[in-house]
């Protein structure tokens, strides 16, 4: 089985989030990136179907050189070769298409993805990518078995979860569930020397028309001051919510 | 040119996110000098859709559409854009909102925003506002295709009454066989809980509370406000709580009217799951914890003794309000 995990480079998760230059950018400054968590979690699921059964682990990311150490990082943990797409990630539509042809070109048959990046949160690859390949689709994947051909997912519904019957090819958007947090793994030296050895490959984008465009950003509105209430007043609480907020 | 919004349902019955969804699809319309069509896939009670704007409804009634299935229904939705000439198609942000929509997008080459939070502030060119950053930032997006697909982040627009007269029109798309790539095998669903996804209010709970033996008092606060129940990330981590009420950044987002949390001191990635929560309520014996900074109401008190004396004076409440 050949397998390709979508890694996305995101802001780590305690980042403070400013803009920059009119506020059209993210300012990156002073900001550690890392592998998107959810990409995490499917990347180590890829590492079990290595271990386990055979499978070959391709990383692939649609970035700028900048996201390099990312991909080191997920070679690190112990896939075995990874592609960078040379191009600034405009819009999810326009990722799904450069890794569509990533995937046409390496015939992969489990693509594995995070079910959104935590930067621009758009959920979009794993779906359009699929519907581009005309492959099987999972969302919000929490648990993933493959035998041979056969593949049963787990995905999570509002109020409960969903086991689904489907076959390869198969695109998986994925989320925890489908490894535990224990089970993340923290690249060991050993690791980090072989991956600076693996393979990383640049390929350059296919040219496509960008369906949307990024006009600017905001901050969220300044919080009004909280308003404090005494622990032996509890009734006060009560009345607020009910009077002034109205939730009640 | 129209507006088309695919309007959910589970077992015939609508969510509310569908009407939120029509609410918000109306005033779309209405925006660009248009109607809206609501798309239903073995709806019961279609016509309640008309009180919240729905000017056209498109029936879609089939056995093999019992399940939802994202690739299928997202052929249906194709077809009833094709049929209908809409421009701007509206999805929830369910957990089928979000498997669909994707879907839909890429069938139409249309560009797609998702958690789209408020109208479009201009409609040539088409720009909306999304959440984007877990809710610590918005983004501005303009939309460049001649058709657009927005999802509409859950509990930002309302759900309002406007009532119209309006049409029924049965729909029969073509079903492809090859569509069915994905069947479900088991559905595991909690039967009578309110779900994050659904709830108006929502009761966290945190390390603060000690063990899985002390959330009796949570449930039953729960209980009284008719509440979902949700933990922070330590405590599913610890096991005391089920992965599925984790409520953070690389949790479950809650987008809920009133958000309660007990015990917990607001690491930044919680606050980034939980801050789309209109009104904000912290329970905590530190009075330094970040929570305060972002919570609208808070009180400094152990939660052993406050919990309990909130729970006998909302029932209190209810009772005289009942």
């Amino acid at each position: 089985m050949k397998i390709l995990v979508c890694i996305s480079h995101v802001p780590d998760t305690t980042s403070k989030i400013n803009f920059t230059d009119n506020d059209s950018k993210f300012d990156t400054n002073g900001v550690q990136f890392v592998i998107n968590p959810y990409d995490e979690f499917v990347l180590t699921r890829a590492m079990w179907f290595k271990e386990k059964q055979g499978a070959t682990v391709t990383v692939v990311n649609v970035g700028n050189a900048t996201t390099e150490p990312t991909l080191r990082k997920a070679l690190a943990i112990g896939a075995d070769d990874a592609i960078r797409v040379n191009a600034e990630a405009t819009d999810g539509f326009f990722v799904a298409k450069q890794i569509a042809e990533v995937v046409k070109n390496g015939a992969y048959d489990l693509v594995l993805a995070g079910k959104e990046s935590i930067d621009y949160n758009g959920g979009m690859v794993p779906g359009i990518l699929a519907s581009i390949l005309d492959a099987n689709f999972v969302n919000a994947c929490i648990s993933l078995e493959v035998d041979g051909s056969s593949a049963t997912a787990v995905r999570e519904i509002d109020g409960g979860k969903e086991t689904l019957a489907t076959s390869l090819p198969l695109v998986i958007g994925g989320q925890k569930g489908i490894v535990e947090e224990s089970e993340l793994r923290i690249p060991n030296m050993r690791g980090i020397m072989m991956a600076r050895k693996k393979p990383l490959n640049i390929v350059e984008p296919s040219s496509f028309e960008p369906t949307t465009v990024s006009i600017n950003f905001e901050k969220p509105a300044a919080k009004s001051t909280i308003k404090m209430v005494d622990a032996s007043n509890v009734g006060e609480l009560v009345s607020l919510l009910h009077n002034e907020a109205k939730v009640i | 040119m129209s507006v088309l919004v695919f309007a959910e349902s589970t077992e015939g019955k609508f969510k509310k996110t569908a009407f939120e969804a029509v609410s918000y699809g109306k005033k779309v319309a209405e925006q660009l000098g248009t109607t809206i069509v609501a798309l239903t896939i073995n709806a019961s009670n279609t016509s309640e859709l008309a009180t919240y704007g729905a000017e056209k409804i498109l029936k879609v009634s089939s056995d093999k559409l019992n399940t939802f299935n994202a690739k299928v229904y997202a052929s249906v939705v194709k077809q009833a854009v094709e049929n209908e000439g809409a421009n701007i198609i509206i999805i929830d942000s369910s957990a089928n909102g979000l498997y669909l929509a994707p879907l839909v997008a890429a069938n139409l080459e249309a560009g797609y925003a998702s958690n789209v939070v408020a109208l479009p502030s201009s409609t040539t060119p088409l720009v909306v506002k999304r959440k984007a950053f877990s809710s610590k930032g918005f983004n501005n997006t303009e939309i460049k295709t001649a058709t657009a697909v927005f999802g509409l982040s859950k509990n930002s627009y309302g759900v309002f009454e406007n009532s119209v007269s309006s049409s029924e029109e049965d729909f029969s798309p073509a079903l492809a066989d090859t569509d069915f790539g994905v069947n479900i095998t088991a559905v595991d669903k909690a039967s009578g809980k309110v779900t994050i996804a659904d709830a108006d209010i929502v009761v966290s709970a945190g390390r603060g509370l000690k063990g899985p033996e002390n959330w009796g008092m949570v449930e039953e606060l729960a209980d009284v406000l008719g509440a979902a129940t949700a933990c922070s990330k330590p405590v599913s981590d610890l096991g005391w709580r089920p992965h599925s009420e984790h409520v953070g950044q690389t949790g479950k987002p809650v987008a809920s009217n009133l958000y309660i949390a007990i015990g917990i001191s607001g690491a930044i990635q919680h606050l980034a799951g939980i801050n789309s929560s209109k009104v904000k309520v912290v329970i905590n014996t530190d009075p330094e914890a970040p929570f305060f900074k972002a919570a609208d109401y808070g009180i400094v008190g152990d939660a052993f003794e406050v919990v309990p004396q909130l729970i006998e004076k909302l029932k209190e409440f209810k009772a005289q309000n009942a």
